[in-house]
């Protein structure tokens, strides 16, 4: 077994919920570093957000690619949703793709990518 | 790999999966949807103001009656956020304490569920602290619902999230109250899972506003 520090998984990888549903969690030492990964992305974001950078052309782009693999991490390590039941990744993923597709659309429409 | 145990009051399902998580999973893509309209009703009306204060830019007369600087508080908004991350991380810890309470490994601080529940209560009541604070600022500096298409959309936008974590730090709060009284076992996990959830998706909500809102000028 991998050393997990003082908080050590034993056989908890796998767990057992009401109506029989069994799926696997991230151990401790995974959750550890998600959290260490969430602080330096955010701390990357803030600093970044200071430098000249951000009169470039690719501070945008930049920033909200950062916010999209914290997002990820979050949904799929913190939420499970990487090791759960395929109808939950769609309950999820559907209206998310519905709601992007939707924002996109009203910054279209409202002419929010045209430069005005 | 542990075997199915199908104990419980709650009478089995056609999917196999509890109505619960479900429910909860359904919830949350319908809140997707609701934040989304928020997010986009402020990107639309994003620096289309006639007055100020501005939120990246100084606002200097005859815009405004004395000049303004940003209104934005960068410093503090990040504070807040890292606060929001490290909450989703005691509320994955204080399940990992349900699903795993008398196991090897488990006893002590680090495998309390009460702990880890009033630790996730106290950092969302934390984040709560700087929005109510922000929120006072900006009044003083002049910015209200009221004032322009930024503070209309501003306020809307964090408001609905702060209602959230609210309600959050409430069912945090029930949970510890259970906890407390007749403790939680691994029987319940689905109860602080679900829970969890909402926590997490509260997260990920502001994990956009952050960047979307508050980064992006």
């Amino acid at each position: 077994m991998a050393d997990h520090g003082s908080f050590e998984h034993t056989s908890a990888d796998t767990d057992v919920h009401a109506m029989g549903e069994v799926h696997e969690h991230p151990t401790w030492k995974q959750y550890k570093w998600v959290a260490l990964i969430l602080t330096l992305i955010t701390v990357v974001e803030v600093w970044v957000y200071y430098t000249p950078f951000q009169n470039s052309p690719l501070f945008v782009p930049v920033l909200l690619v950062m916010s999209a693999v914290k997002f990820a991490i979050v949904v799929l390590f913190y939420m499970h949703l990487k090791y759960d039941h395929k109808l939950f990744k769609a309950l999820f993923t559907g209206p998310l793709i519905i709601a992007m597709s939707t924002l996109l659309a009203l910054m279209l429409v409202f002419g929010k990518f045209s430069g005005r | 790999m542990a075997t199915a145990v199908a104990s419980h009051a709650h009478p089995p399902t056609s999917t196999g999966l509890d109505h619960r998580k479900i429910a909860i999973w359904a919830f949350i893509g319908s809140e997707c949807m609701l934040f989304a309209s928020l997010i986009s009703t402020y990107l639309i009306y994003k620096g289309r103001n006639v007055v100020g204060p501005f939120p990246h830019e100084a606002c200097n007369p005859p815009m405004c009656a004395t000049a303004l600087k940003p209104i934005l508080n960068i410093p503090v908004t990040s504070f807040s956020t890292f606060v929001l991350l490290m909450s989703s991380l005691a509320m994955v810890l204080a399940l990992a304490a349900v699903e795993n309470k008398g196991k090897p490994g488990y006893e002590g601080l680090l495998g309390s569920s009460k702990f880890w529940l009033l630790v996730t209560a106290i950092l969302g009541t934390t984040f709560l602290g700087c929005q109510a604070y922000e929120f006072t600022s900006f009044v003083h500096e002049g910015l209200t619902i009221r004032t322009n298409l930024f503070g209309s959309t501003f306020f809307t936008l964090t408001g609905f999230h702060g209602a959230h974590v609210t309600a959050g730090v409430l069912w945090l709060l029930t949970l510890l109250a259970i906890d407390m009284k007749r403790g939680l076992e691994p029987k319940d996990a689905l109860l602080v899972d679900i829970s969890a959830l909402y926590w997490h998706f509260v997260d990920v909500v502001w994990i956009a506003i952050f960047t979307l809102v508050y980064l992006i000028k």
